[in-house]
């Protein structure tokens, strides 16, 4: 294995369908109209120097290295500005170019440290390397000159040297050996979109700023990488790199945050990891990361990691460390006790979004094959499983129609309930791209996120809605376009049910159903929903892309409808640059869910009582499956305080975090007899633990993930667990220990055997990713490269439904004591319930949860800015500190849930989705009021975890 | 919009005027800067984010325009801003001199303001005027053919 080097054609391709053929250097080559002569050179394999050309970002034409001759033109024109033309002949090494390229860098060297033997990048500098392409060989204007390099000249202090900025938790800026090529400067506008870094000066005065001269973590910076990525000296340096040396292997993986599923590479020494790259193949980010993909993988190696296997008899005795045949083999009696003594439905278990497909696919196997049950639920309850349901129903798939690329043919886009710039940071970036290029937002929701103004992007419209009323708002849109004639009249007819669309447009054309009949109630202006209709439906090619916000709710399945009547009513589907587009949380909650992660399903989305489908796992798995459903989460912890349901299995979520009503969740677990957590940290769910088995990290196994886009990614490992065991065999070996027959030896052949019974899968082997990088199901003999954009022809399902979507207001409602509606969301730094973010320096930017209020709500209670305050609802109370902000309406209050001493979701009540029982935590209503610090109720969970978090024979392990 | 204005100090409510009298022209971004400057007679560190939010920029991209401009100024300067031209052609008809002798008589060096407030000492890079060097600028007027007698008698203009 050795490190992957990636090439750098130095500016960025051109998609011109015209060709365009030269000669360079006396080699004819032909590239599309528009490439430039740089890029062609390197596409030829002629490499012309260059130092302020990267292709992630525009020409630039500043460093002057890239000059050329073209027989017929006068001077010496930079490659990377010039196109090129039919018939040209380019010289890329004269005797001119040469000594003017060497001149060039002796200016530049002639102010820069010769320092490389102890310099970061040694090894890995593109001013090194010009220096040696050039054949550099003197610096004829010395170095004692003005310059940016030495603290002090002659004695006395310089005032053109700046010392380093070390602020940011993971990069350093070190003025002293910048070239002032702009790289950084263009990629956090190009690539990132933030736009955080300027030149400040001019001439020899110029340097990079971050925002008025501030340092890197005070600007508006975002710690994405792009900077450090593009810088090509030392400059911008991870600090990793310093602290450890260059890497010397690497391999190409998919991030375990969020739904985009960014390509890395994993760059290693040995098995340490050096850093990770944002790999420029990468099909969903192509080469762009976010703060805690690129920086945030310390957790892996933090101290918290349980790595032994663990027992209890209670959970108030401290754990007890065991070896792994123990542990299997208690577990293995403990579930067959349970089973024999409260019968064969009394345990179940949950399967993670955070691990692989092919974990996933052992856990649910494990449940149905060795527990003779259907009990297995996965976390996509707590969050997209009515986006299942609802596109299910609509389309007859449940998932995202589109990949990311389609986001550069978009005219309109539509984000509803998602803030992708903190949870979705790297399509965010594309989004903002295709913004700014002309494209048009449309934003529905409660809060004013980002994306509704911030440089160069503002959306054209924001409805601000009462959160919960999704439903109305959405309907309305429909009205309007129903109304107004601005439906497709075309597609309906063709892709849809004609009959169903007409009873649908009755059903919306009704006037209650109007922008001016639900402004009453949702609070959005009915001149705002009027134009945003007419926007989206004759605004050119309109996408929509939803997150949490429309799904948590109690009519989350409802919205998920609505969206898509939209999608269908404006013929906005089935090609490139429309769509509905689910923004998944989880790295792998897609495939979880195509795992057959749900009570009620087998992989692939097939009901449990199809019997040709239960035939296919019978033969495979050699045993009888159950043709009922399961118990979904919230039923197993119902049951569990009832007293018929007694022993869990949960791989990698944290339930009593993440999950509505902590109270409930928490009375649910206390009430088993056999609670079995595998997870890397002693996380909230295993203070109510008897046995936990320590799992590894996305760095330790291989697998694949499945992002947003259907993509299947695969994740290679890069280091040993240092427990032991990848999750995967952890699943096996305790589906030996209790009798069951699996002899898996890679999971590859776990994916075999998915392929082998999952029609969507069938094209997918390790072989073939190894080959095409990555691909997008369906993957079969219909679409044996798999399916980018689905419904191309036609829907899954035949014809397309519409649905009516009546508004049923939530029960949860504000009233005189809890007058507020709290709503809750997460922040860029911080992931879900933050048990690997928080164990990285990314608490840099997020320390605590806060909870936004409008300045008049805070008024009116006496709260200041950093106050603490008590924010109670029917369900319970919690105390945090305040963020003033009009970010929010008045009566709206906002937080996230990524720190386990806020409990924001002991707040949350129980309501759920009516058709999934996804909770309802957007929508709690709640009173806030001035407080002296932590409720009794988070003092107390503070103790018990700390009690329950003892190991015999070791020191108190600290959170 | 309320804490924005009252982190820019004293300068908010009136910046903003401006801005939003301004913000419709194309390019509004210098026409904004001379207006802030001509009010305020330099760039208030606190305006800049005023501007970046009205102008729906980032804070770097607003102070990169501001540090181009050698004329847009962190700082007041003196009552009288006295500009000699360093570049090329004066320099050849003896602007050295004539800065010499500005340095001596004002008692300050270039970027500097004399402790009475009345005039700060600039060097400037070509007025445009190479026919009559040395040149040098007086408040926005310009004078050609500068020797000591000119220099002594716009200095003393200053001064008063």
């Amino acid at each position: 294995m050795s490190l992957i080097h990636e090439i750098d054609y130095g500016t960025p391709a051109s998609w011109s369908e015209a060709q365009v053929t030269l000669t360079i250097d006396g080699r004819a080559i032909t590239v599309p109209e528009g490439t430039s002569i740089m890029r062609a050179s390197m596409e030829a394999g002629i490499q012309v120097p260059k130092l302020c050309a990267t292709d992630m970002v525009d020409a630039f034409g500043s460093c002057r290295l890239c000059l050329v001759e073209i027989e017929g033109r006068n001077g010496t024109p930079a490659s990377c500005t010039t196109p090129v033309m039919p018939g040209m002949v380019v010289h890329t090494q004269t005797g001119r170019l040469k000594d003017i390229r060497r001149g060039v860098m002796e200016l530049y060297i002639s102010d820069h440290p010769l320092d490389c033997l102890t310099c970061a990048a040694n090894g890995d500098c593109e001013l090194q390397d010009m220096a040696g392409a050039v054949g550099l060989r003197d610096v004829r204007y010395g170095y004692e000159g003005d310059n940016h390099v030495r603290a002090r000249t002659h004695g006395e202090a310089n005032a053109q040297w700046m010392p380093k900025d070390e602020s940011n938790p993971y990069f350093t800026y070190d003025p002293s050996k910048c070239i002032v090529c702009s790289r950084c400067v263009r990629a956090c506008e190009e690539v990132q979109g933030t736009f955080a870094l300027t030149i400040e000066g001019r001439g020899f005065d110029s340097r990079v700023s971050p925002g008025v001269h501030e340092n890197f973590l005070e600007s508006e910076c975002v710690s994405c990488g792009a900077c450090v990525q593009a810088c090509p000296t030392a400059t911008l340096t991870e600090k990793s790199v310093i602290s450890i040396g260059q890497p010397e292997h690497s391999a190409v993986t998919t991030c375990a945050y969020c739904g985009v599923g960014c390509s890395f590479k994993a760059e290693m020494r040995g098995e340490e990891l050096v850093r990770m790259v944002p790999w420029k193949d990468g099909q969903a980010n192509r080469g762009h990361s976010c703060v805690k993909g690129r920086f945030a993988y310390g957790y892996a190696t933090h101290r918290d990691r349980i790595l032994n296997p663990m027992i209890r008899e209670k959970i108030s005795d401290p754990w007890r460390e065991v070896t792994w045949e123990e542990a299997f083999s208690h577990v293995a009696s403990e579930f067959r006790r349970i089973q024999y003594q409260y019968g064969r439905e009394s345990i179940g278990g949950i399967t993670s979004s955070r691990c692989t497909n092919e974990e996933t696919y052992l856990v649910q196997k494990l449940i149905r094959a060795g527990f003779g049950n259907n009990n297995v639920d996965t976390c996509a309850r707590v969050c997209h499983s009515p986006t299942g349901y609802g596109l299910g129903q609509a389309f007859g798939t449940s998932a995202g129609t589109q990949n990311f690329d389609s986001v550069e043919h978009t005219d309109v886009v539509i984000v509803i309930g998602a803030n992708p710039t903190d949870g979705h940071p790297v399509f965010a970036s594309r989004l903002k791209k295709r913004l700014r290029q002309g494209a048009k937002l449309i934003v529905i929701d409660p809060r004013r996120i980002d994306l509704v103004k911030t440089p160069h992007v503002e959306a054209s419209y924001h409805l601000p809605l009462q959160p919960g009323t999704n439903v109305a708002v959405l309907t309305a849109l429909a009205h309007v376009i129903v109304t107004e004639g601005l439906f497709d009249e075309a597609f309906i007819r063709e892709r849809c049910d004609w009959s169903e669309f007409e009873d649908w447009a009755s059903f919306v054309a009704e006037a209650q159903h109007s922008p001016e009949e639900t402004e009453k109630f949702t609070g959005v202006p009915a001149e705002l929903v009027r134009g945003a209709a007419r926007l989206y439906a004759r605004g050119g090619n309109g996408a929509i892309y939803y997150g949490l916000g429309v799904t948590e709710h109690s009519q989350g399945s409802t919205t998920v409808m609505a969206i898509a009547n939209l999608a269908m009513a404006t013929g906005n589907l089935g090609r490139p640059g429309v769509g509905v587009n689910p923004l998944r949380g989880q790295n792998n909650v897609q495939g979880a869910c195509d795992m057959g992660s749900f009570p009620h399903e087998l992989p692939g989305y097939r009901h449990i009582s199809d019997d040709a489908t239960r035939d296919v796992f019978e033969k495979i798995w050699g045993v009888t499956l159950n043709s009922e459903p399961g118990l979904r989460i919230p039923n197993m912890l119902d049951a569990a305080v009832e007293g018929t349901f007694k022993g869990i299995y949960i791989q990698g979520e944290d339930i009593l975090q993440s999950d509505p009503d902590t109270k409930h969740v928490s009375a649910g677990l206390a009430a088993m007899e056999c609670v079995v957590v595998h997870d890397l940290f002693l996380n909230e769910t295993a203070n109510y633990a008897h046995v936990f088995l320590p799992g590894s990290t996305f760095l330790e196994k291989d697998g694949t993930f499945t992002n947003a886009e259907r993509r299947i990614n695969r994740v290679r490992k890069v280091m040993s667990p240092k427990n032991g065991f990848a999750d995967w065999e952890v699943t096996q070996k305790l589906a030996q220990a209790m009798g069951l027959n699996w002899t898996y030896e890679h999971p590859s052949q776990i994916m075999d055997e998915i392929a082998s019974t999952t029609p969507s899968f069938a094209g997918v082997s390790y072989d073939y990713l190894e080959k095409i990088g990555s691909v997008q199901w369906p993957c079969n003999e219909t679409y044996p490269v798999g399916s980018p954009i689905m419904h191309v022809d036609g829907f899954v399902r035949g014809r397309g439904k519409f649905i009516r979507t009546e508004y049923v207001a939530t029960d949860e409602r504000t009233g005189p004591r809890f007058p507020l509606l709290l709503t809750t969301g997460r922040i860029l730094s911080q992931y879900n319930v933050g048990a690997q973010t928080r164990r990285t320096d990314n608490v840099a930017w997020h320390g605590e949860d806060r909870l936004e209020v409008h300045p008049h709500d805070a008024e009116q209670r006496g709260i200041k800015d950093g106050d603490w305050i008590k924010l109670a609802s029917r369900s319970g109370d919690t105390s945090l500190r305040a963020l003033i902000t009009d970010r929010v309406a008045p009566g709206v209050v906002y937080t996230t849930f990524h720190h386990p001493d806020t409990q924001a979701n002991v707040i949350t009540t129980d309501f759920s989705d009516w058709a999934t029982n996804c909770p309802e935590y957007k929508v709690t209503a709640v009173q806030i009021s001035p407080s002296n610090g932590p409720t009794e109720w988070q003092e107390d969970y503070t103790e018990l975890s700390r009690l329950s978090r003892r190991i015999a024979g070791k020191m108190e392990a600290a959170e | 919009m309320n804490m924005r204005m009252s982190a820019a100090g004293g300068f908010g409510e009136r910046s903003l005027e401006i801005i939003r009298e301004l913000k419709h022209l194309e390019g509004p971004m210098l026409p904004i800067l001379h207006a802030i400057q001509d009010e305020f007679g330099y760039i208030p560190e606190e305006v800049k984010p005023l501007i970046a939010s009205e102008l729906n920029l980032s804070r770097a991209e607003v102070h990169g325009v501001v540090t181009f401009y050698h004329d847009f100024r962190s700082h007041s300067a003196g009552r009288h801003v006295l500009k000699l031209c360093r570049a090329e052609a004066c320099q050849a008809m003896g602007s050295d001199q004539v800065a010499d002798r500005a340095r001596q008589l004002l008692g300050i060096d270039f970027h500097q303001t004399t402790l009475d407030g009345a005039v700060t000492l600039e060097p400037v890079f070509c007025l445009g005027l190479c026919a009559c060097a040395p040149a040098a600028m007086l408040d926005g007027d310009v004078y050609g053919r500068v020797d000591d007698q000119v220099l002594s008698e716009m200095v003393a203009e200053a001064r008063r």
